[in-house]
């Protein structure tokens, strides 16, 4: 028990009470920006999450991440454009979209390496980037509205921002967890293996090609669903979602939280947003100071924020 | 016909662009083992730079001087100051590190000069055509781009092959520690590498500038190009980025040219001209996967890496 | 110093006229070698001889030019290396190649997943199976690894990564053993506990050897073969080879060449 206790899990746990209770605390000072501002949280967590089962577990850094909230949300948008708004249509065909895209990628990109790997991942998601400006059906670079959101029936009113909060929240944990289980079940042994020493893996027979290719599908598909969530939260699909520089901070999340754990991406969603929000009220270029901060977490805090809290609770 | 032959023209200048691009990534990459998404920013800086030396002095040539010169020192002090920490680690803490730094640069420039791009007049002299073959008629500032770039090219390949300096370069690539061992000012040679990779990628973004574009965050999309670029033609090899680019700007301009008419043999016109553009757009990286089924290295990979 | 290798009659590993060339170099010449069921073989190398173009398609990595390669009776000449794992051929690595982030006892235990049928098994934990510990703590109680089965292998000493790449071979029920230079690096302490090792695990196992180490060559080897600049020279009993003119000749003049 006291092996749990440390200021680290402490932090997470204080971490999911706080997510857990920001809606009450909206409501209680009004402010309803600051739900906003967490369901988009929540949401990207939830794609850092997945991003990470691949990139701190799996050794495949992916730059084109992002592009799976993109075929999510337009899976999404493209449906409710047509006039088919059932959530029971939608999101099985986001997932499933996003699931076959990434085997496409996946197959291809997973015969690389190293910095190869991460520009051909680069390659594709800008591929799908400019496919999505050349929708003009569905707005192409200006971006389509959604009138309606995902209709799931008595089930579940998306509408309702609180009850919509509470599902990201609720998918985030069972992402959290589902991926912790993954990760520690035999599949993640291979896939750990994999990305500590490849060669050694398939030397004692491990063919590892095809399990890369499952966990990069998986963490696709779970990116497909935070893409329909976020097309649902933003009433809005463009091709932005998709843009590189937002894969770039999928992994700016990953490795400021904690490559080394499921949650770590969870803090560095929070942190890096926050601090966004933040720094964007400070000052318009706010860019200027948020890029030399990547620069210095590279050189300072590899390990993250998980890291600093795990050195801390050792002294 | 004549269009087929200005469009295969524009390829083989959009190559070029790419190629003083592609080396510059490439010979980092292949002497420092260093990822820098940041190299369109110094594609950026160097467009930006010879806008306003151009506008100070009312000459382009005296602008473009002073900006490959303003490029390179920024290249330069880039390097000292942030990516000489990097070197050594993982490619993951280079992308993270240099897409700060891009992120910071495009700040920077919306900063200093404000969020609404430049415009770099061509001088005057430049604005005829040039009749290439008979009856054939091609802007002579898109000729001269084409033909400096071959001549840096050429003064590229006698630099890595000819000189001592070169030789340094290529002995550089192949084992960093032995040549730091023999005596070498490594870090010298490192930085003035990256300041070679910076001024070609100055050169790039200011000879594009009167016909294309000076704004921020232009270097972004031209880099996803030159990285293609690289993994078709094979990471560290300076020949390989010479023939992707021109084959990648060739199949990128001619095949946005003439995809939708191809389609539109096959499709009905309205098909064709939403289904055209995104086509062709997908093309080099249609491209770029069939290559890597066949040939994950590239094809001319560098063989020590 | 010369090359030793082992052939002998009834094979469960069979090199049969095995060349490699690169370019203008012969790198192995026409070899041809068979390890039998249950016996040590010791295979002595040096670096200009190319012997590792025998042990290299042996395990998969670099395709001979000629010849064939069979090991209970499959022809393994052209299976990728996971396929001659799961065949029963377990090598261990000149070049220290493990898992260093993870533990000893993981390093094993991966070992043993590898061949407990697929891996597709998302929800258990995998550190909390028996059938996958079990083994791994009795491989590593061979080797005399039990006591550090927790410890983290970027830890480990040289010698003790030696023993956990046998540890590893082990855990995967192998038919055959393949060690390309077990003792390389280590001192004679260590050396002298890994041929103690060794000894024990031959009588349960084919072992191919292929050893710098003479003395460890003479302690172990039931049959020894000698490879010269990529040719054989000799094979026989170990009594039969030292008292080979050619070999003595190969390895005397060396040494000549060496001290002179």
């Amino acid at each position: 028990m006291s092996a749990w206790l440390n200021l680290r899990n402490v932090f997470v746990v204080a971490l999911v009470v706080m997510l857990a209770l920001v809606p009450v605390y909206a409501a209680l000072i009004g402010n309803y920006f600051l739900m906003s501002l967490f369901t988009r949280i929540v949401i990207l967590a939830m794609a850092a999450v997945s991003l990470n089962l691949i990139m701190g577990f799996g050794g495949m850094v992916s730059f084109g991440h992002a592009a799976y909230l993109g075929i999510g949300g337009y899976a999404i948008g493209i449906l409710a454009k047509e006039g088919i708004n059932s959530g029971f249509l939608q999101w099985p065909l986001a997932l499933a979209m996003s699931a076959l895209f990434a085997l496409a990628v996946g197959a291809l990109s997973l015969r690389t390496r190293g910095v190869y790997f991460i520009m051909i991942t680069l390659a594709f998601a800008q591929m799908v980037y400019y496919i999505a400006i050349g929708l003009d059906r569905y707005g192409g670079d200006d971006g389509m509205t959604i009138y309606k959101r995902s209709q799931f029936g008595d089930l579940i009113n998306l509408s309702n921002k609180t009850a919509f909060y509470y599902l990201c929240l609720a998918l985030l944990l069972l992402t959290v967890y589902v991926v912790w289980r993954i990760v520690n079940s035999r599949f993640g042994m291979v896939i750990q293996g994999a990305r500590s020493n490849d060669r050694r893996m398939r030397a004692i027979g491990f063919p590892t090609y095809r399990y890369k290719l499952v966990c990069f599908v998986i963490a696709g598909t779970i990116c497909g669903l935070a893409g329909a969530l976020l097309v649902n939260h933003t009433d809005f699909i463009s091709p932005a979602v998709m843009h590189w520089t937002r894969s770039g901070d999928l992994i700016v999340m990953a490795v400021l939280g904690g490559m080394g754990t499921v949650f770590g991406p969870v803090i560095g969603a929070v942190a890096l947003l926050v601090l966004e929000e933040v720094l964007s009220g400070v000052t318009e270029y706010w860019q200027i100071i948020m890029g030399p901060i990547f620069l210095l977490v590279v050189l300072f805090a590899r390990g993250g924020i998980d890291g600093v809290l795990l050195g801390a609770s050792r002294d | 016909m004549l269009y087929f032959i200005e469009q295969c023209l524009n390829g083989v200048q959009l190559g070029m662009l790419l190629f003083l691009l592609a080396a510059g990534l490439t010979l980092i990459f292949g002497i420092m083992d260093l990822v820098n998404l940041a190299h369109g920013s110094l594609y950026m800086i160097g467009a930006y730079f010879a806008a306003t030396f151009a506008a100070l002095t009312g000459s382009f040539i005296a602008g473009a001087l002073l900006a490959l010169l303003a490029t390179l020192l920024v290249g330069m002090a880039v390097e000292v100051i942030a990516m000489r920490r990097l070197y050594g680690r993982d490619h993951l803490d280079h992308v993270l590190g240099t897409f700060g730094l891009l992120l910071f640069f495009n700040e920077l420039v919306r900063l200093i000069w404000g969020p609404a791009g430049m415009t770099l007049p061509l001088p005057s002299q430049m604005l005829t055509a040039v009749e290439v073959l008979p009856g054939v008629y091609y802007p002579l500032y898109r000729l001269v781009i084409i033909l400096s770039t071959l001549v840096v090219a050429l003064l590229l390949y006698l630099l890595v092959m000819r000189t001592r300096i070169g030789m340094l370069i290529r002995a550089g690539a192949s084992n960093r520690e032995m040549v730091g061992a023999l005596g070498v000012n490594i870090k010298l040679l490192y930085t003035l590498v990256f300041g070679l990779g910076a001024a070609l990628a100055g050169f790039a973004g200011l000879m594009q500038a009167p016909i294309l574009t000076v704004q921020i965050g232009m270097g972004e999309n031209i880099l996803i190009l030159a990285f293609v670029v690289i993994i078709i033609g094979g990471i560290g090899s300076i020949r390989g980025a010479f023939v992707a680019s021109i084959f990648v700007g060739l199949i990128d301009t001619v095949g946005r040219a003439f995809l939708p008419d191809l389609l539109r043999l096959f499709l009905s016109t309205n098909a064709a001209s939403s289904a055209g553009p995104a086509i062709s757009s997908m093309l080099i990286y249609m491209l770029m996967a069939a290559i890597l089924v066949f040939r994950p290295e590239g094809l001319f990979p560098a063989s020590n890496k | 110093m010369c090359c030793w290798v082992q052939v002998v009659t009834e094979a469960l590993l069979q090199v049969e006229h095995v060349s490699k060339r690169f370019g203008g170099i012969v790198a192995s010449d026409d070899i041809t070698l068979r390890c039998p069921r249950r016996r040590a073989s010791c295979h002595h190398r040096t670096k200009w001889c190319g012997q590792e173009h025998i042990d290299r398609p042996a395990r998969g990595r670099a395709r001979p030019d000629a010849g064939r390669i069979a090991f209970g009776g499959h022809d393994i000449t052209a299976l990728p290396t996971y396929r001659r794992s799961q065949l029963g051929l377990a090598r261990s690595f000149q070049i220290t190649s493990l898992f260093p982030d993870f533990t000893v006892l993981d390093n094993v235990a991966l070992a043993v997943q590898a061949h407990a049928g697929h891996s597709f098994h998302f929800w258990q934990a995998a550190r909390s199976e028996d059938a996958l510990r079990e083994p791994a703590h009795a491989a590593l109680a061979r080797v005399g690894l039990a006591e550090r089965s927790g410890v983290l292998v970027s830890r480990l000493s040289h010698g003790e990564h030696r023993q956990l790449e046998i540890a590893m071979a082990l855990a995967t029920s192998p038919r055959m053993l393949l060690l390309d230079e077990p003792m390389a690096g280590m001192g004679p302490d260590e050396s002298a506990r890994m041929v103690n090792i060794l000894r024990e695990l031959k009588r349960e196992l084919t072992i191919l050897l292929i050893e710098h180490d003479m003395e460890a060559v003479f302690a172990l080897a039931d049959r020894i073969t000698v490879l010269v600049y990529g040719r054989t020279i000799a094979s026989g009993a170990p009594e039969a080879i030292r008292a080979n003119a050619e070999v003595r000749q190969a390895y005397l003049g060396e040494q000549e060449a060496v001290d002179g």
